[in-house]
């Protein structure tokens, strides 16, 4: 089997700064209301450890296509090329996953 | 993809080191962006250019500056670059002011229009009824400035009708003033190795006080280079009245009531004075009136200030505790700290702590930044130009000595502003309006500045669209051309970046050629210059700090530049007051009469100002004004930045308008629900002076007293002709706030700290504020 890639996005660092989602649109050349990753946001909302919590989680919807053009000319995807935040990765997902597992926070996209 | 080494990891192959080169159909051209769009910063990008049109914008992950990120704006630049509403030709007005009827002309007719107006005014009234404007942030930082001085002859450059110059001058002045400069946090951003230098020392902790740098990226500080810096381990103190994404993450959100910063740090310097905590060394050796200060903080214990700044007093000494703990420890500190009547003393405050804490110009701490190459990127160039009689005219000097002595060499926007409406001292015939919007953005009471730009009988815009200012007042428009349309150069701070044409869009010009082409006609000999890249030269080679015009401290030409793309001086260094480095003297210390910093200010004792840094309440707060607050019960803070826009600029891009189509205003669900509104729904926010309508924002992290509501919104999609004028009045932040109303150097305004009301709009209460401000005498 081939190997799978995928994004590793470590979202205690993602500041919503939607540099993703533009790149994106840009890249895949989207029009209005398509993107190809998504920003959620959840907050600044009060917990009970009397912290606030504010955070952001940008989601590749099915319009993502790991940027295979520009990965096969040997650039990174879009989006964690300019991620502000640098809080993005782009790998096999046997090996993302492996840094998942020792860093809270991370979420593991496999898009396709 | 941050690296601490920006060459590790990125395929060179793809990537490559010279300026130029070809991939495929594009041809890509390594080289940094300023304006427009307008910004703080000057990333380094990658064009994508096919047939003259820049098709696509990358960061360049060569450059340590901004390491391969981009934000959206410059993202989606291209879409804004062939915007096809963007302004093409030189225009006259056709119609009447408001109109927006225009015919086109030729730059040539444009230049003599602008030309024999000028030659009239100069003869009829003097070269001082001339006022030069400009907008923050974009890259006319010393062009405007030199054609005002050089071209037209007048001392009057302003920034726009900025009440107080509520934006970075007061932080400026009052720091000339300490220790003869600036300060900023220090990331790195000044060593090519950035924190891979081995002098570099990560800040221990960050106090973060009047902005959110990672959207603002004030100063010439790219914001996101505080994540990296929480990534290595540094820890945050926010003072900020809504929780942020940073003051969620920091060990200390301190949750200021909007303008009270100032008690807060007088509290926190009471901390660490009283507790010991400072820096007994740097105080002893560096630091001049320490005991005045001393004496002076005993009047804010945490407990008043807490119960000034509604919050708790633990939460200041904890804070002061922290900072002062932290070696180093380092401020970055934003336009909020200018936008309140104390922006002075605030700041005065900021810089004292720095200093007893020993964190000024230490690698990690409050750095002295310096301009490559000591280039003159200020508003100051070609001020040596002006005859000393001529400079005595400059609006704002008789008021204040901080004008007079050039400290931050413009004129003063309120006076300017009187000045048009009353004739005194002199009349204002001509507003030369480069790449600014006041009525949509800057300009407090904008409806009193609109009737005010109505009145003077001729104004040139020069922007890169149709604004709601250019219909409302303009006789001339000349379209300018975006960063990629420029052969131009970036310092503030550090390194010199090229700036370098690739495109052309219609007729558009830079604003370097702009401001040569009319100075050559005005004034030819000092504007020798054969083209801009002549010019650009000369402004590469122009950098001395202390003498303008003396000689270069490079020899370097912009076309070596543009080949370098990014050039790092090798004569950074930190702890530069022991090393002579920021006196004209060239002895160690400070460039201040003392030699030291001061505490405690001679300059503002000599001209009567209070030496010492002090709290001033808003002048309408809940407490200063009770009558008024029965009224309007809310504090209303201003102007947060947003992702999308830089200000009034991009509403009219299609990518950008979809991620926050509206303006918007953040209340505390309990308010919300007082008034009977929910997320989404549009509201009224009223108070003495007039009323705008933006959407409702839940934002449980409010005190349920304040409001938060956006600036810098039109709407390009609507009518452009009054009564409408783009909308410009309808969501206008700025109908409700003030001007002529700063503290007593003229530096500082409360544009962040206003009383409101906020109710529901209904269909029975729903009206045009724009066509009330047009065409129905105001509110």
């Amino acid at each position: 089997m081939a190997t799978k890639y995928g994004l590793l996005i470590d979202y205690e660092w993602c500041t919503g700064c939607h540099s993703c989602e533009t790149a994106c649109k840009v890249e895949l050349d989207l029009k209005t209301g398509d993107f190809g990753i998504k920003l959620f946001a959840e907050g600044p909302k009060l917990y009970p450890n009397g912290k606030y919590e504010y955070l952001y989680l940008p989601v590749p919807t099915s319009l993502c296509n790991l940027c295979e053009e520009r990965v096969a000319a040997g650039k990174l995807p879009t989006c964690v090329h300019h991620c502000q935040s640098a809080c993005m990765s782009y790998g096999p997902v046997e090996e993302l996953a492996k840094k998942a597992a020792g860093k809270p926070k991370t979420a593991l996209f496999v898009p396709r | 993809m941050v690296r601490k080494n920006e060459l590790e990891g990125v395929n060179k192959e793809v990537y490559k080191t010279d300026w130029q080169w070809q991939e495929g159909e594009y041809t890509v051209t390594r080289t940094n962006m300023w304006t427009a769009p307008g910004c703080h910063n000057g990333c380094s990008v990658l064009y994508y250019s096919k047939d003259g049109k820049v098709e696509k914008v990358e960061g360049d992950p060569l450059s340590p500056y901004n390491q391969g990120r981009l934000c959206m704006r410059c993202l989606d630049y291209a879409e804004t670059a062939n915007h096809p509403d963007r302004l093409k030709y030189p225009l006259k007005r056709a119609g009447e002011r408001g109109e927006n009827k225009w015919e086109r002309i030729s730059w040539d007719e444009a230049y003599d229009i602008i030309v024999e107006q000028v030659r009239a005014i100069q003869r009829d009234f003097g070269p001082e009824s001339i006022v030069s404007m400009q907008g923050t942030g974009r890259n006319i930082c010393w062009q405007t400035p030199y054609l005002s001085y050089s071209a037209f002859g007048s001392p009057n450059f302003v920034l726009g009708f900025l009440s107080g110059d509520a934006c970075y001058l007061p932080r400026t002045t009052i720091g000339h003033c300490f220790m003869g400069d600036f300060m900023v946090a220090d990331i790195s951003q000044h060593l090519e190795r950035r924190m891979e230098d081995p002098e570099y020392v990560l800040p221990e902790y960050l106090l973060i006080v009047g902005n959110n740098p990672l959207i603002s990226n004030g100063d010439g500080f790219f914001g996101h280079w505080v994540v990296d810096a929480m990534k290595e381990g540094t820890k945050l103190i926010t003072l900020d009245p809504s929780c942020t994404w940073l003051a969620s993450k920091s060990e200390h959100w301190l949750r200021v009531r909007p303008g009270t910063d100032a008690a807060v740090i007088l509290a926190m310097l009471n901390v660490i004075i009283n507790e010991d905590l400072y820096d007994h060394d740097f105080v002893e050796n560096w630091c001049d009136g320490f005991e005045e200060l001393k004496e002076r903080v005993q009047e804010y214990p945490p407990a008043k200030a807490a119960e000034i700044a509604w919050i708790t007093p633990e939460e200041i000494i904890e804070a002061a505790r922290a900072f002062a703990k932290g070696n180093p420890s380092a401020i970055q500190w934003g336009l909020k700290v200018d936008q309140t009547v104390c922006g002075i003393p605030l700041a005065h405050g900021l810089l004292s702590m720095a200093a007893i804490c020993g964190d000024i110009d230490v690698p990690g701490g409050c750095m002295i930044p310096r301009c490559a190459y000591d280039i003159s990127d200020s508003y100051g160039c070609g001020l040596w130009n002006v005859p000393e009689d001529m400079m005595m005219k400059m609006l704002g000097v008789e008021t204040s000595p901080l004008h007079a002595l050039g400290f931050d060499p413009t004129a003063n926007g309120d006076t300017v502003l009187q000045a048009i409406e009353t004739d005194e001292p002199y009349p204002i015939k001509m507003l030369f309006i480069q790449s600014t919007n006041p009525i949509a953005n800057m300009a407090a009471d904008a409806p009193r500045v609109y009737r005010a730009m109505r009145k003077v009988p001729f104004n040139v815009v020069v922007d890169v669209f149709m604004t709601p200012t250019a219909v409302a007042c303009a006789d001339v428009v000349l379209p300018c051309g975006m960063s990629s349309e420029r052969n131009s150069g970036r310092v503030w701070w550090w390194p010199l970046r090229s700036i370098v044409k690739v495109s052309d869009y219609y007729e558009c010009k830079s604003d370097e050629q702009i401001i040569l082409e009319l100075g050559k006609r005005l004034n030819p000999d000092l504007f020798p210059w054969k083209d801009d890249i002549e010019l650009m030269t000369w402004w590469v080679q122009s950098g001395n700090r202390f003498h303008a015009g003396w000689p270069a401290k490079t020899d370097e030409t912009f076309q070596e530049l543009v080949e370098k793309v990014i050039d790092w001086p090798e004569d950074w260094a930190y702890r530069k007051y022991e090393k002579g480095m920021l006196r004209d003297d060239g002895e160690p210390g400070f460039n201040t009469n003392t030699g030291k910093c001061e505490l405690y200010l001679t300059l503002f004792e000599a001209w009567g100002f209070d030496p010492l840094p002090y709290y001033e309440e808003p002048p309408e707060s809940p407490y200063s004004t009770p009558e008024l607050v029965k009224e309007y019960p809310l504090v209303l803070t201003t102007g947060a930045r947003t992702w999308e826009y830089f200000h009034s600029e991009e509403r009219q891009v299609p990518r950008l308008r979809e991620s926050h189509p509206d303006p918007l205003t953040d209340l505390h669900p309990e308010l919300a629900a007082e008034i009977g509104v929910r997320e989404g729904d549009w509201v009224w926010v009223e108070n003495m002076r007039g009323k705008c309508k933006q959407r409702v924002r839940l934002n449980a992290s409010l005190h349920p007293k304040v409001v938060r509501s956006e600036h810098g919104w039109w709407f390009p999609e609507q009518e452009a002709a009054e009564p409408n004028l783009y909308g410009v009045f309808d969501s206008n932040i700025n109908n409700l706030t003030v001007q002529g109303v700063t503290g007593p150097t003229l530096y500082g305004a409360p544009y962040a700290n206003q009383i409101c009301k906020v109710y529901p709009v209904t269909p029975e209460n729903d009206c045009s504020p724009s066509e009330i401000v047009t065409s129905k005498g105001g509110f």
